[in-house]
């Protein structure tokens, strides 16, 4: 990550996403900055995290030295067992996802859409791609959240009006977190809920695809604690 | 009566009659319950033309472990069916990925869940399914759909396998496994769907009772052929992983 980044840091923009976490939710956190949702301390929100791979209510990464090696989440971390947790084999754990009992799963992208199509799976002219279960999750969650940083390198938008890589689904996505506020896809633009310090609204409305619409009561990210 | 053992005195004599163009399904996800010691029996064993299915071809983490990857790089592969054929995080590399871009190695691509449902399916006596998953993207362009109640669904056929590698904690002679943790991931359902389905052990082969019938995770009738895993270094187990560069 270069230092001419804007706003939010990667915890951040993952603090901002788990605030919307609710009481009995079962939520899926990709890899990459989704993982970092498990860092926000939530107070006495009480849910549970499900990962691909067959476990159910895992809790934190597990220090140096106790780790079990064969316990992790689906970025291959050594995590731990929260009271309460249990393990189902993969097809049982993909039953969990395509029934519709994800409450959320949180992903990263590269781009999202004004329809809420997003695209995580394949570069551009790339042969093939890395899907894992970002499709199975992206068509059956009950919420679908993105976090990513809002622009790129050279500071093309990654909210577009449409996707120029391969989706992962189309027209799932309702909440974005980024580094520069929280949005979500409208059908013609991005609705800015939330504005992260140190941005301006012009600037956001130079640097995202489609119409820039403001909530009427657009306030600063929320953050914990 | 008593159920005969399924005990194999070596990983070698486990996968000694495997034949070129045999279809192997791959237990595991990241380590948990990768048959590392089978996958390195199957690299001197040298049958060609395989077809592999698991979940990634590996050799994203360090340090690099038996992987389909490396029996790719040996040539014994023909296609692999998986869920990555080129890593999560675009500055990781797959050292499968160049076999499959410059077509020494063909493969199909599909969504995790798919995956294991086809396993499942093959193993159930389902030959096809309707899923969500992958409906409107390019894997499913030119492919059967069906709406049903109003919602798009992508037909997807059952994945049969010949042979299936897996990784289990505790067998007793007759196969019964139980897993720990992480470890079940693909493994009992690659059980169901393979024709042979052979099991590495971390624990010494246990007497027929020992696991309580309650307390099989797959059951041994799904089982063929069972090793324990000896001790590092002539056995190969999980190690823990390299920290990443970020």
């Amino acid at each position: 990550m270069s230092d001419a980044v804007k706003g939010l840091t990667r915890q951040q923009m993952a603090d901002r996403m788990a605030l919307e976490f609710r009481d009995g939710w079962i939520v899926n956190l990709g890899v990459g900055i989704p993982t970092m949702c498990s860092n926000t301390d939530l107070g006495d929100v009480d849910f549970i995290y499900h990962s691909e791979n067959g476990v159910i209510g895992y809790g934190p990464v597990a220090p140096a030295g106790e780790e079990d090696l064969n316990l992790v989440n689906a970025g291959g971390q050594n995590v731990t067992m929260n009271p309460g947790g249990s393990i189902v084999h993969h097809a049982d754990s993909f039953a969990i996802i395509r029934g519709g009992h994800i409450d959320a799963t949180v992903m990263g992208a590269y781009e999202v859409s004004v329809t809420g199509d997003f695209a995580n799976w394949k570069l551009k002219g790339q042969k093939g791609g890395g899907i894992g279960g970002a499709m199975d999750l992206a068509a059956c969650a009950k919420r679908v959240f993105i976090i990513l940083e809002h622009v790129t390198r050279r500071n093309e938008s990654r909210l577009v009006e449409r996707c120029a890589l391969p989706i992962t689904a189309k027209g799932v996505v309702t909440l974005v977190s980024t580094n520069y506020g929280l949005f979500e896809p409208t059908g013609t633009g991005f609705l800015l809920r939330e504005i992260a310090p140190g941005l301006t609204v012009d600037e956001i409305r130079a640097t995202t695809g489609g119409v820039l619409t403001v909530a009427d009561n657009l306030k600063a990210v929320k953050l914990a604690g | 009566m008593a159920l005969k053992s399924k005990e194999v005195g070596s990983f070698r004599d486990a996968i000694a009659d495997i034949p070129d163009g045999s279809t192997i399904g791959f237990g595991g996800f990241a380590m948990p319950g990768v048959a590392y010691n089978l996958i390195k029996a199957l690299l001197d064993q040298g049958a060609k033309r395989l077809t592999l299915v698991g979940n990634t071809t590996g050799g994203a983490a360090q340090p690099r472990m038996p992987d389909m990857g490396m029996l790719v790089e040996n040539g014994q592969v023909a296609k692999v069916v998986c869920a990555f054929t080129a890593a999560t995080r675009p500055t990781d590399v797959l050292p499968f990925t160049k076999y499959y871009e410059s077509g020494e190695c063909d493969a199909e691509l599909v969504p995790q869940g798919t995956l294991a449902e086809r396993l499942r399916a093959a193993g159930a006596g389902i030959p096809a399914f309707y899923t969500p998953t992958a409906v409107g993207t390019e894997l499913a362009e030119g492919r059967e759909t069906r709406i049903i109640d109003g919602r798009e669904y992508l037909l997807e056929y059952a994945m049969p396998l010949d042979y299936a590698f897996i990784r289990a904690r505790r067998a007793d002679t007759f196969g019964n496994l139980q897993f720990h943790r992480a470890q079940r991931n693909f493994n009992p359902v690659m059980a169901t769907a393979a024709r042979v389905t052979v099991v590495e052990v971390d624990e010494p082969i246990l007497p027929l009772g020992a696991i309580d019938p309650d307390d099989v995770h797959c059951s041994g009738i799904f089982v063929h052929r069972i090793v324990q895993v000896p001790p590092e270094p002539e056995g190969i187990w999980p190690t823990r992983r390299q920290e990443r560069r970020r």
